[in-house]
């Protein structure tokens, strides 16, 4: 017998894997939790049927949702993640030693439980002292906080489940409130090929420009997500992604990276003029 | 047919049958299941068209039921907790006509609190009876108006001794209720009938934490919403009576204006509704009341917002508060209700039912996810953060007492003539104006038209309060009565 894991990338397209085992099946208050190995991508995290995080290429994702911002600012002291219930974008912020604190929120304990558990290389620094994690909405976290964070990550889902709120005006707008006068917001932007999700990357992107005074998208590979072709927003109040990047003083801190250089950092602002034209329109 | 338990649907349960028996129509719909156009099954969906039948001998006839719309209204009546049910299915406005209707004739007398939905006024322009108002009591601090105060209606009872019926909002569209045990005792005494608008107040039957319904207080009639907030498809309601009431006088009047071609999709709603209802729906309005505590909690916590709730009980004009409803009074922060709610709309993609002057209102229920009344509360946040200012000049309350120049129906088929709006100040209005929702109308025909009034009806349209009401679509101008 043959075990396949299948992602609906759209209701046109699929993306299978097999699998070897099923590690833990989870039904938690918010969502199916699904981990399973495979051969190909190693262990992987599916949320509601979606793929969420492999081991074999989560690398990309969570340093190029971490490291842009970092090396645009190094001055960070305060970070909030919103999702990232899996702990790999903490990793890659603990690599910085001049972070005061990392406050994380996911709104599903059952993911950072079934995390700590089963998918070590992502959660192994959820244990860092500087590290706080919170249980509840993003939107209603936020909601609470002034000028009190100098980079959010918005690490979510895709926009079609749990994370919706994470993709509205209200909820960018209420960031901009909680960022300091130089802070930063970075979410993951979904992939802009398929057109069943171009509508969100294009609303997500209206609704951060009209709060922020810089706001642009960067792009990325990721080979198991829906096209491989990735997008993450920069928005800020007063960095400019590439004006601002210090190459040398981001180079001298010797973090060590698998996908991230400061060159690839410059080239990601590079967008297609398809990309482009859908956050024109 | 022997009594049927509440876990039955005879209703849908036949309409089904009768699909599956796969009959060849030779009737109307002339759609035929969707065939004749099939952009239709494209576009409702396949199972939908072939559920739009007509009435016909396995699916009883609401105009005179006898088989399964007959078991499915009792089965209604039972779960109300009334005597007989109605199935409507030109919304709640039919039933609140049929109410008026049926307890008074032309120019007889019925008492009423000026804030009622126009669906009663305008069933009095329709049969000639003749309004008694009792000014509603108000709320300074929010401008909004309140049930009826018992001394209030006491009073109209003593001057109006042959009026025949009492109308009572239960509860208003701000979810305020009056004592309608005591009105009932006082109106019964004085051999008059109770009419209940229950619009807003379905799920005032299923839950023991929610203002009395209508049908346990005693009152004679009352019309049900099922649609608001009972999970029937939108224009379905109940009427529901009480013994000494005479259903099959009742059945004859709804007759009247009703149409003969009922959608069976409305009246399917309705069976299926009820079972919920009866079987969940303390649990769904369990959760409904959490979910609008929960806001209410955190918006207030915001400031500037009132998110007002039972605090607000006088044991009088706001006898009962109807928790599960959410609403905000939005002037302290210098900004009208229906600005708000176009920021809503507009900015942040939030429906909500209505914003009127100084206050918005939005409706919960079990249907409801946590992560969309995050949504609210923080967007809410956001309008108060980019747009709060100064609440100086803002009009201040949402009902004013009117002058009452002739009845409704001789107002309205009187000779009129158009004049500006802007210059009708002392005229007496032939023709209705209100907001929508929530459509109760500022003035009303019959009623003078006061430089306060006018104030009203100019600044609701300055803030983009959508108006009707008037033959001119633009209400730059109103027909008064010549």
């Amino acid at each position: 017998m043959e075990l396949w894991y299948t992602d609906e990338h759209t209701s046109d397209v699929r993306f299978s894997m097999k699998a070897s085992v099923q590690v833990a099946s989870k039904k938690s208050a918010v969502q199916q939790i699904d981990i399973l190995d495979t051969p190909a991508y190693g262990r992987v995290l599916v949320l509601d049927g979606g793929l969420m995080t492999t081991e074999k290429d989560e690398f990309i994702y969570h340093e190029m949702i971490t490291h842009v911002p970092m090396a645009v600012n190094p001055h960070v002291k305060n970070v909030l993640v919103i999702g990232g219930g899996d702990g790999g974008t903490v990793r890659e912020l603990t690599k910085y030693r001049t972070i005061d604190s990392i406050d994380l929120v996911e709104v599903d304990k059952d993911v950072v439980l079934l995390a700590k558990k089963f998918l070590p290389f992502t959660s192994c620094k959820l244990k860092d002292r500087r590290v706080s994690v919170w249980f509840e909405e993003g939107l209603r976290y936020v909601r609470g906080k002034k000028a009190e964070y100098d980079l959010i990550i918005v690490d979510s889902s895709d926009p079609y489940g749990p994370a919706e709120g994470l993709f509205t005006r209200e909820f960018y707008g209420t960031c901009f409130k909680a960022l300091r006068d130089d802070g930063i917001l970075i979410n993951q932007h979904e992939s802009p090929f398929y057109a069943a999700h171009q509508t969100s990357v294009r609303n997500a992107h209206a609704h951060i420009a009209v709060e922020f005074p810089v706001s642009t998208v960067y792009q990325c590979h990721i080979p198991s997500y829906p096209s491989g072709h990735w997008l993450f927003g920069f928005a800020s109040k007063k960095y400019h992604p590439i004006g601002d990047l210090d190459e040398a003083r981001w180079n001298k801190l010797g973090i060590k990276t698998r996908y991230y250089n400061t060159e690839l950092h410059r080239g990601a602002f590079a967008l297609p003029n398809y990309v482009r034209e859908l956050l024109k329109s | 047919m022997s009594r049927l338990s509440q876990q039955a649907t005879p209703l849908a349960e036949a309409l089904n049958a009768q699909r599956i028996n796969r009959l060849a129509h030779f009737d109307v719909p002339g759609h035929k299941g969707g065939r004749m156009n099939p952009e239709l099954p494209d576009y409702f969906g396949p199972l939908c068209m072939s559920l739009d039948v007509n009435s016909m001998k396995p699916l009883d006839n609401l105009g005179h039921p006898v088989s399964v719309i007959k078991a499915a209204q009792e089965l209604a009546a039972e779960a109300f907790g009334a005597d007989h049910a109605f199935f409507m299915v030109n919304g709640t406005t039919s039933a609140v006509q049929t109410m008026i209707w049926a307890s008074c004739g032309r120019g007889e007398k019925i008492i009423l609190p000026r804030n009622v939905h126009r669906s009663a006024i305008n069933a009095l322009v329709v049969n000639g009876a003749v309004p008694v108002y009792i000014n509603p009591g108000r709320n300074a601090r929010l401008g909004i108006p309140l049930g009826m105060g018992v001394a209030d209606v006491k009073r109209a009872i003593a001057e109006h001794p042959d009026a025949k019926a009492i109308l009572v909002n239960n509860p208003t569209y701000y979810g305020i209720c009056s004592n309608l045990v005591e009105i009932v005792k006082m109106a019964h005494e004085a051999g008059m009938m109770v009419l209940a608008d229950e619009a807003h107040g379905t799920h005032f039957y299923f839950h023991e934490d929610l203002p009395v319904s209508a049908m346990a207080a005693g009152c004679d009639m009352a019309a049900a919403s099922l649609h608001k907030t009972g999970g029937s498809l939108t224009q379905s309601s109940i009427l529901l009576t009480r013994k000494p009431v005479n259903p099959d006088y009742v059945r004859q009047v709804i007759t009247l204006t009703q149409s003969t071609s009922a959608s069976y999709l409305l009246l399917s709603s309705l069976d299926i509704a009820r079972r919920k209802l009866h079987f969940k729906g303390r649990a769904m309005y369990q959760k409904t009341m959490e979910f609008a505590d929960y806001a209410r909690e955190e918006i207030n916590a915001l400031g500037g917002y009132y998110a007002f709730g039972p605090e607000l009980v006088d044991g009088d004009a706001a006898f009962a508060f109807d928790r599960t409803k959410l609403s905000v009074h939005t002037r302290d922060i210098g900004l009208a209700g229906i600005e708000v709610y176009d920021h809503l709309r507009d900015d942040y993609g939030i429906q909500i039912e209505f914003g009127d002057i100084g206050n918005l209102l939005a409706i919960l229920s079990a249907g409801d996810r946590m992560m969309d009344v995050e949504r609210l509360i923080s967007a809410l946040a956001e309008i108060k953060r980019l747009h709060e200012r100064s609440a100086a000049g803002l009009f201040d309350h949402e009902y004013i007492d009117p002058a009452i120049a002739m009845a409704p129906q001789e107002a309205f088929y009187a000779r009129k003539r158009r004049v500006p709006m802007a210059e009708s100040t002392g005229l007496v209005a032939g023709e209705f104006v209100m907001s929508y929702p929530p459509g109760i109308p500022i003035v009303a025909p019959g009623e003078r038209i006061t430089p306060d009034i006018l104030e009203h009806i100019l600044f609701a349209k300055d803030k983009g309060c959508f108006m009707t009401g008037t033959e001119d679509m633009n209400l730059d101008y109103i027909q008064v009565v010549s």
